[in-house]
């Protein structure tokens, strides 16, 4: 007698309904699958009407996230055993709006990304480099675990700043423009600042410190954000100080 | 409040946020009572300030002081407001490395020291004013 | 970004990997005026782009030449190659590697800051950058970042291309559906630059994620245009059993070993070198893709393999390089290992096997990534220049997508500039007025037999049995008329799901119609080319046949459904085929 597991998802199909409904599926619980593998298998042989999105099942494409017993996780990393006897409670990721069963809309996410200018500013023309911009391999440790960010969006839905203050830029975001700042390379550090240094940027953060904790990759935005407001501070204190200086 | 679904126009559903969000989770939980303890760091400070009003006024002012502090209700405040106090400089202590990185001959000083440093600043406050209060 | 009806734009480009995104960028710096559009059927930072680990090949350190990695690229893909394409290619990859260490990535260094470089498979000299082992999530990331510069490229994400417009002969435009609507629009172009990567997702096993269903190769296929060399499979040596998530070669560069049952290092025997206890260059673990491939099958026949829960593996043994090299140049592969198998690298062996990682094949292109169809072009793992051949070298794929992609977006920017107007004619919207009723049609399809699903796996199942590591006359023929059968089946095929919302179904029952057809281009063409050769191996024909085949096969889509396979002899100009030795 083969062990199975309860899943509990999420639907919601806009045309039909206003709100969402919960859906139970029973799944062989197999040692292997990850939950992906369980959504997998009810989309294939129980329920082709499901929608959720899915790419490399391994962690590092960021398109899988969901909440799954109330914690915002990758399905692809997250095991069916963990759940045992179950059942397991699969909802959308919080805080976006939910499109279409499992499936939330990230155009927020995509259109505050730009504003922090997460690209190398690099005064010299690049149309033909001859040679590196050297760094050392001390430098790249500076900003290296900032550049991890797979965009999975784990921390804006554990972040309840993100969902009480819609212009907040959200932890992700705010890593990636610190992970430039501390490139050795990188000469943008004041351009990035008058879009930082605001309520919508880091000091709208009050350091609850649950994207850190949710974060599969260890990135640390939270500790990105902190550090990023001693910068700010200690700026808007220099230069309050000492205006003659350029900053 | 409902709005049609329109072709080609699906309706998202935004999920409202409770004004109790903080009460479902442990870790917004704790939060909210950190912030919340600033509150009674505020008064704490406040007090202190009296004290030192009332030290500075002459004896009669003291002794006033020293009977309201020692009112029931009075006293059932400052024992929360100290409990607030310790919860709140050991979460913010507890933090401090996540938003301190310090570098040393290149390599990062671990967590453990950073806030270790911090306990170790209360720890050596704390005992001088005891010192100078109780000798 | 919200498309009005019936959008126009100058360049096009679909998919939005490595490729795609570095052609978008190529054009949009290489004309002001024009406007340059991206459509993925993901965001751009799920492109399967991400998950590659090992590394990037170009030449810089002074013991390097241009030429050893030109010959290391021709003799690795069995003389098939392009030569002048890859004498092209191994110039200009150090060019973008550098442009793109200025846009930012993050290359791991030496201690005195120059970019580092490590050795891989089939390569005489060290010439591999990386990112630690994550390198391709790191270009990836570093090229979308960088787009984001250019307010002028407009993206539409998370739109499926259905059909090319193809009007008078020249492509005009595509036929794209919004994901989150379901609605379906025409965007008119004056050129179409297809960066939809491969198709492994043809295979049952394969490292490829979900979303590399070949799209863009049927797309270009049923427009008229060719597809080349599509028998050529890699199969990647070392990939984790049960998931197929790969293990990188950058694990065997680092020194990694290969077991078999017995704790021996089997491909000793397979005429790829003696074993030394330190990576040899172009010899045993740093053999090529193929080989090492080869040679599992056949410990697999001897029973010198391990017999796991999942059918049989080896074993890839690091244990020996100790925890400080894991943890620092190999980080995510111990971290994919704890995960996926619960085993620990530094301590344990990795079961591995070999899995379907990359096409050498894809659409006909030229040196600049124009197709025989006018306003056509193809850049990346869609694409088949070639620069491969019948193998690939571990690490060229990555510059593969920046160099093609920079070429096909500066040609596809020239014939833009000089293009008439994209106005779409009459023929065009006739055809996409079509084309939405085709669509329409299938999703609100009543009834049905099967599943998707269940096509879907049969198809993998097909496609393994005929044209897996080791193909043979009989078996090809076995799969091509499975896959006829499977496309009847698929013509009657359930569709349960008839929402427009963000509809995964349909979107899978398209992606499985462009799978059949590739699938079909993939056997056929297996079946035409009697010889082995690179990864094209036959039973029947073990031995490489030069006089008949030093050519590349094109595949032509009939109008009936069938197809027709041509030769195009390959352009022999500096290296005349030789005997492939590793080892020695």
């Amino acid at each position: 007698m083969a062990d199975r597991i309860i899943l509990q998802v999420s639907r919601y199909r806009p045309e039909r309904e206003l709100e969402p409904t919960t859906q139970e599926y029973e799944i062989p619980l197999n040692e292997e699958w990850a939950v992906l593998d369980g959504l997998n298998h009810v989309k294939d042989t129980l329920d082709g009407t499901l929608s959720y999105r899915w790419s490399c099942r391994m962690g590092i494409c960021g398109s899988c996230g969901m909440t799954v017993n109330g914690e915002p996780r990758l399905t692809c990393a997250t095991f069916l055993t963990d759940y045992r006897p179950g059942p397991i409670r699969i909802e959308p990721l919080h805080n976006f709006p939910v499109i279409r069963d499992l499936v939330v809309e990230i155009g927020d996410f995509m259109r505050k990304l730009p504003q922090v200018k997460p690209w190398l500013i690099h005064g010299e023309d690049t149309a033909a480099p001859q040679s590196e911009l050297l760094q050392t391999p001390a430098d790249l440790d500076e900003y290296k675990q900032y550049s991890m960010c797979i965009n999975c969006m784990l921390c804006y839905s554990a972040c309840p700043i993100v969902g009480l203050e819609e212009d907040f830029l959200g932890p992700a975001a705010i890593a990636l423009a610190q992970r430039y700042n501390l490139d050795s390379r990188d000469e943008g550090a004041d351009e990035r600042l008058d879009v930082l240094s605001t309520a919508a940027g880091v000091w709208g953060c009050t350091f609850v410190g649950e994207c850190t904790k949710a974060c599969p990759k260890g990135v640390d935005p939270a500790g990105a954000i902190q550090r990023y407001k001693l910068t700010a501070a200690t700026d808007s204190l220099r230069s309050f100080l000492m205006p003659w200086r350029s900053s | 409040m409902s709005v049609r679904y329109t072709e080609f126009h699906p309706r998202w559903y935004r999920p409202p946020m409770s004004v109790f969000w903080w009460a479902g989770r442990r870790s917004y939980l704790i939060f909210v009572l950190r912030e919340l303890s600033s509150i009674f760091t505020a008064w704490s400070v406040v007090f202190l300030l009296l004290l030192v009003h009332a030290v500075s006024e002459g004896s009669r002012q003291y002794r006033q002081f020293l009977n309201l502090s020692s009112n029931p209700w009075m006293l059932t405040l400052n024992v929360i407001t100290l409990a607030f106090l310790v919860f709140h400089a050991v979460t913010w202590f507890n933090l401090a490395p996540q938003a301190m990185v310090v570098r040393l001959r290149g390599n990062r000083v671990p967590r453990s020291a950073i806030a270790g440093a911090h306990y170790a600043g209360w720890a050596l406050l704390s005992a001088l004013a005891a010192w100078l209060i109780l000798r | 970004m919200a498309a009005e009806a019936g959008s126009v734009h100058d360049i096009l480009v679909i998919g939005g990997g490595g490729a795609g995104l570095r052609a978008a960028i190529a054009a949009a710096e290489a004309d002001a005026r024009l406007s340059v559009a991206i459509v993925s059927k993901v965001y751009p930072m799920r492109s399967h782009t991400v998950s590659a680990e090992g590394g990037a090949a170009g030449v810089i350190k002074s013991a390097d030449s241009l030429e050893l990695h030109a010959y290391d690229t021709v003799s690795g893909g069995d003389w098939l190659c392009d030569q002048e394409a890859v004498e092209a290619f191994v110039a200009e990859a150090p060019r973008e590697l550098l442009r793109l260490e200025h846009w930012g990535c993050p290359w791991s260094r030496e201690p005195d800051g120059h970019v580092a470089v490590r050795p891989f498979g089939g390569m005489k000299q060290l010439r591999t950058w990386y990112a630690a082992d994550k390198t391709g999530f790191h270009m990836l990331h570093t090229l979308f970042q960088t787009s984001l510069k250019y307010e002028r490229i407009t993206r539409y994400d998370e739109w499926y291309v259905t059909r090319l417009l193809v009007d008078d002969g020249r492509v005009c435009g595509v036929v794209a559906i919004e994901l989150m609507s379901g609605r379906v629009e025409m965007i008119a172009a004056k050129a179409v630059i297809l960066c939809t990567g491969g198709c492994g997702r043809v295979y049952p096993f394969t490292t490829n994620a979900n979303i590399k269903t070949g799209d863009g190769m049927a797309l270009a296929y049923r427009a008229g245009a060719p597809l080349k060399d599509m028998e050529f499979v890699q199969y990647h040596p070392t990939g984790l059993p049960f998931t197929g998530i790969l293990i990188t070669e950058a694990a065997r560069s680092e020194g990694g070993w290969l077991l078999n049952k017995d704790g021996y290092r089997y491909l000793q025997d397979y005429d790829l070198g003696r074993p030394e206890p330190t990576p040899v260059l172009r010899s045993k673990e740093l053999g090529p893709r193929d080989r090492l491939s080869q040679a599992f099958v056949k410990e697999v026949e001897k029973g010198r393999a391990i017999d796991g829960p999942h059918g049989p593996v080896v074993h890839l043994d690091l244990r020996h390089l100790g925890k400080e090299v894991i943890t620092t140049k190999l980080p995510f592969v111990r971290e994919l290992c704890l995960d996926y198998e619960g085993i620990d690298p530094i301590r344990q062996l990795i079961p591995v096997r070999p899995v379907v990682h990359y096409m050498m094949g894809g659409v006909h292109t030229d040196i600049n990534g124009a197709t025989p169809v006018p306003g056509l072009y193809a850049a990346g793992e869609t694409a088949c220049v070639s620069i491969n051949g019948a193998n690939r070298l571990g690490s060229n794929s990555l510059p593969e997508c920046l160099v093609f992609g920079a070429r096909a977006g500066q040609a596809a920017a020239e014939y833009a500039a000089s293009a008439a107007s994209a106005e779409p004619s009459i023929q065009a919207r006739t055809q996409a007025a079509d084309e939405r009723r085709r669509l329409d049609g299938l999703l609100q399809r009543d009834g049905g037999r099967e599943p998707i699903s269940a096509i879907r796996t049969e198809m993998q199942q097909a496609v393994e049995d005929g044209a897996g590591i080791y193909r043979s006359a009989d078996t090809l023929a076995k799969a091509i008329d499975k896959l006829r059968e499977l496309r009847e089946r698929y013509a009657v095929a359930r569709i349960e799901d008839h929402s427009r919302t963000f509809n995964t179904e349909f979107v899978a029952a398209l992606e499985l119609s462009c799978m059949l057809d590739v699938a079909d281009a993939i056997v056929r063409c297996a079946q035409s080319r009697e010889e082995s050769r690179g990864a094209h191996q036959r039973i029947d024909f073990p031995a490489r046949d030069d006089t008949r085949f030093l050519a590349n096969s094109l595949i032509y889509r009939g109008a009936d459904g069938g197809a027709r396979v041509e030769y195009l002899p390959v352009t022999i100009t500096r290296w005349p085929p030789a005997e492939r030795v590793y080892g020695r």
